[in-house]
C-alpha cells in the first residue's frame, strides 16, 4: 500500500460525492445563472431525513435514502417557488442575499430538530477494506463509487433521449429562445431544482453511511462541488463531474504537501487560481460570459 | 448597569463593521461575503502586537488596521476581475481561508485555543478597563470611523464608486479607472474593518476562530440590507436593530445551542423577508436625508 496511491483513491471517493452535489449547482447556474447558496444544506437536510427513516422508523437504508431524495427534491421545489422565484428578475444581489439567508435558515432549522451532535448512517462495524492497486478501500467507499457511477450514467442518458432532458439542454442554451418555443420554463426549473436536490441527497445519505452527519456539514461540502462546478466550466454537466475529480484529487494529494487542517482552503484555492486564469472552467465556452465584464 | 454598556459597546462594533461593508457592498455594488476576515485580521494582528509584543493600544490599533487594509488589496487584486457571485464566492473563500490559518497556524495564533489576556486599551495613561469606560471610548472611535467613512462617500471618490455600481461601463467610459476604485473601495472598507476588529479583541479580551465564522458575514450583511444598502444612516440602525434584536431570547430559558439557533433563524427569516418586500432597506438612499429636507421645507414654509 503507498501512499501516493491511498490519497489518489482518497481523492476518486471524495471526487465521487463532490459530483453529485456540483451537478446541481451547475445545473441551476446553468438556467439561472444563480448560486444556489442553500444547495449544501439540501444534501444535509437529505443526510438527517435518511438518518430519521433509519432509526426513528427503522427503515432498511436503502428505502431511507429513496424516500430521503425525495423528500429533499420537495424541500428543493419549496425552496425555489417561495423564495427565489418570486426574485428572478431582480439583479444580482437580492436572490443572493436570499440563498444566503436560505442556508442559514436550513442549518438552524436542522440544529433545533436533531441537535448538534455528531451522527452517523453507518450500521455494523468498521471493516478493514480490500487493497486495491495498492490502496485501501473500504466495502463504504466501494458503494459511494458504484452508486455515482451509475446515477452519472443514468443522468447522462436522462439528458440526452428524454424530453425534460432535452428541454433542460435547451433552456440552459438560451432561455428566451426556450421560451419562444412554448418550453414551460417554470416547469423546467422546478424539475431541476427536485433533481438537484435529490442528487445531493443522495451524496449526503453517502457520506452519512461513510462519514458523519451534522448541521453543518453543507458548507465545507457547498464549497468543495461549487468549486469543481467554477473548475469544470459552470453551466456545464461533463465539467462538474471532471470538476469533481480534480477537486477531490487536489484536496487529498495536496494534504501531502500542507498540513491536513488546511484541507478545507484547497478547494478555495483552486477556485480562485481558476477564476483568475480562466474563469470559463476547464470545459466551459470560451463565449464571453458575465464572469468578466468589459476587459477591454 | 454593565449589560445595557455591553450591549452599546457591541453596537458601537457592528456599526463600524455594517458602515464599513457597506462601502463595498453598499457604494460600490460589489458582492463581499468575506468581510469577517478583514475583522478577524484587525482582532488578531492588534489582540498579537499588543500581547506578544507589547505595544501601546494605539499601535496595535493602527498595525491591526494597516494589515486588515493590506489583506483588503492583496484579496482585491486578483478578484476585482470578477463580479456578482463570482466576487461573492471568492470572496467567502478568502474568508474561510484566514479562519483555516487562525486555526491552523498554530505556532502564531495558538491555534483553536485563541489568544487569551488581551489588554485593555490604554491612552494617556488612563486604562479602560471598566465597561462604562470602554463604552465611551467605543462610541469616540465609531463616531470618528463613521465621520470619516461619511465623508469618504460623499466626496467625489465616492460619487464615482455609485456611478460604478449603477453602471461600470458608463464610469469606465468617462475615464475612471474602474479598478483602481473598487480596490480603493475594498481597501478602505477592510480597513475599517480592521478598527472594529481590534476593538472587539481589546474589549473581550479573548479570542478565538470561531468568533470569525461565515455567520458574522451574513449578520454583517443582514445588517447592511435590512438599513439600506448606500445608506450609512441604514447600516447604523440595521446594527441597532440586530444587536438589540435577538437580546429578549437571552430571558427565555433555553440551551444555548438552541437560542443561537433561534437567533439565526430570525436573521435568516428578515433578511429574505427584506429581500422579497423591501429590498431597499428601511432607509434607502437619500430617502433620510429628502425626507429631513422635505420636512424641513415644510416647518419653514408654514412658519414664513
Amino acid at each position: 500500500m503507498s501512499l501516493l496511491a491511498q490519497l489518489i483513491a482518497n481523492g476518486i471517493i471524495a471526487g465521487a460525492i463532490y459530483a453529485l452535489v456540483a451537478l446541481g449547482y451547475t445545473m441551476v447556474y446553468g438556467i439561472l445563472k444563480f448560486i444556489n447558496f442553500a444547495h449544501g444544506e439540501i444534501l444535509m437536510m437529505g443526510a438527517y431525513f435518511a438518518y430519521t427513516g433509519v432509526h426513528v422508523f427503522a427503515l432498511p437504508l436503502w428505502m431511507a435514502a429513496v424516500i430521503a431524495m425525495a423528500l429533499a427534491a420537495l424541500l428543493g421545489i419549496i425552496i425555489e417557488r417561495v423564495a427565489y422565484r418570486p426574485l428572478r428578475f431582480s439583479g444580482k444581489i437580492a436572490p443572493l442575499v436570499t440563498a444566503v439567508a436560505m442556508s442559514l435558515l436550513l442549518q438552524s432549522v436542522a440544529l433545533i430538530i436533531w441537535g448538534g451532535d455528531i451522527r452517523t448512517l453507518r450500521t455494523g462495524n468498521v471493516t478493514v477494506g480490500r487493497e486495491i492497486l495498492g490502496a485501501m478501500v473500504t466495502n463504504h467507499q466501494l458503494v459511494i463509487i458504484v452508486t455515482t457511477a451509475i446515477v452519472l450514467a443514468f443522468l447522462f442518458l436522462f439528458l440526452k433521449y428524454t424530453k425534460m432532458g432535452k428541454a433542460m439542454r435547451a433552456v440552459t442554451d438560451n432561455l428566451s429562445l426556450a421560451l419562444t418555443l412554448g418550453i414551460n420554463v417554470d416547469r423546467v426549473i422546478m424539475f431541476t431544482f427536485a433533481l438537484g436536490s435529490a442528487l445531493a441527497a443522495l451524496a449526503g445519505v453517502l457520506i452519512g453511511v461513510e462519514q458523519t452527519i451534522q448541521p453543518t456539514m453543507g458548507v465545507a461540502l457547498g464549497i468543495a462541488a461549487f468549486s469543481a462546478a467554477v473548475v469544470g466550466g459552470i453551466g456545464n454537466i461533463h465539467g462538474a463531474v471532471l470538476g469533481a475529480f480534480v477537486i477531490g484529487l487536489a484536496e487529498n494529494i495536496g494534504i501531502w504537501f500542507i498540513p491536513s487542517g488546511y484541507k478545507p482552503a484547497i478547494s478555495f484555492l483552486i477556485l480562485i487560481i481558476m477564476l483568475i486564469f480562466k474563469p470559463t472552467g476547464i470545459l466551459g465556452e470560451s463565449k464571453e460570459t458575465d464572469v468578466r465584464k468589459n476587459e477591454a | 448597569m454593565g449589560y445595557f454598556e455591553h450591549l452599546g459597546i457591541l453596537i458601537c462594533i457592528y456599526v463600524i463593521l455594517s458602515a464599513s461593508l457597506n462601502i463595498i457592498l453598499g457604494f460600490t455594488g460589489m458582492l463581499n461575503l468575506g468581510h469577517v476576515a478583514f475583522f478577524g485580521i484587525g482582532a488578531y494582528t492588534s489582540a498579537l502586537l499588543a500581547k506578544v509584543l507589547g505595544f501601546s493600544w494605539l499601535a496595535s490599533l493602527a498595525g491591526g488596521v494597516v494589515l486588515a487594509g493590506v489583506a483588503g488589496l492583496l484579496i482585491g487584486i486578483p478578484c476585482l476581475r470578477l463580479r456578482g457571485d463570482y466576487l461573492a464566492i471568492a470572496t467567502l473563500g478568502f474568508g474561510e481561508i484566514v479562519r483555516s490559518l487562525m486555526k491552523n497556524w498554530s505556532s502564531l495564533t495558538r491555534g483553536p485555543l485563541g489568544i487569551p489576556g488581551i489588554p485593555k486599551p490604554e491612552l494617556f495613561g488612563f486604562r479602560f478597563t471598566d465597561t462604562q469606560d470602554f463604552l465611551i471610548l467605543a462610541i469616540v472611535v465609531t463616531s470618528i470611523v463613521v465621520f470619516l467613512i461619511h465623508r469618504i462617500v460623499h466626496s467625489p471618490f465616492g460619487r464615482v464608486l455609485r456611478a460604478i455600481r449603477e453602471d461600470e461601463i458608463a464610469a469606465q467610459s468617462l475615464g475612471k479607472n474602474v479598478v483602481r476604485y473598487k480596490l480603493f473601495a475594498l481597501t478602505i472598507g477592510a480597513a475599517f474593518a480592521g478598527v472594529a476588529g481590534s476593538l472587539y479583541a481589546h474589549y473581550i479580551t479573548f479570542i478565538d476562530p470561531t468568533t470569525f465564522s461565515f455567520f458574522e458575514t451574513v449578520l454583517m450583511v443582514a445588517m447592511v440590507v435590512l438599513g439600506g444598502m448606500g445608506s450609512l444612516a441604514g447600516s447604523i440602525i440595521g446594527a441597532i436593530i440586530l444587536v438589540i434584536l435577538p437580546e429578549p431570547l437571552r430571558f427565555i430559558k433555553l440551551p444555548t445551542d438552541i437560542m443561537a439557533a433561534l437567533r439565526d433563524i430570525i436573521y435568516s427569516v428578515i433578511l429574505i423577508l427584506m429581500m422579497h418586500f423591501r429590498p431597499n432597506g428601511l432607509v434607502s438612499e437619500g430617502s433620510l436625508r429628502k425626507k429631513i429636507l422635505h420636512w424641513w421645507h415644510r416647518v419653514r414654509g408654514v412658519s414664513a
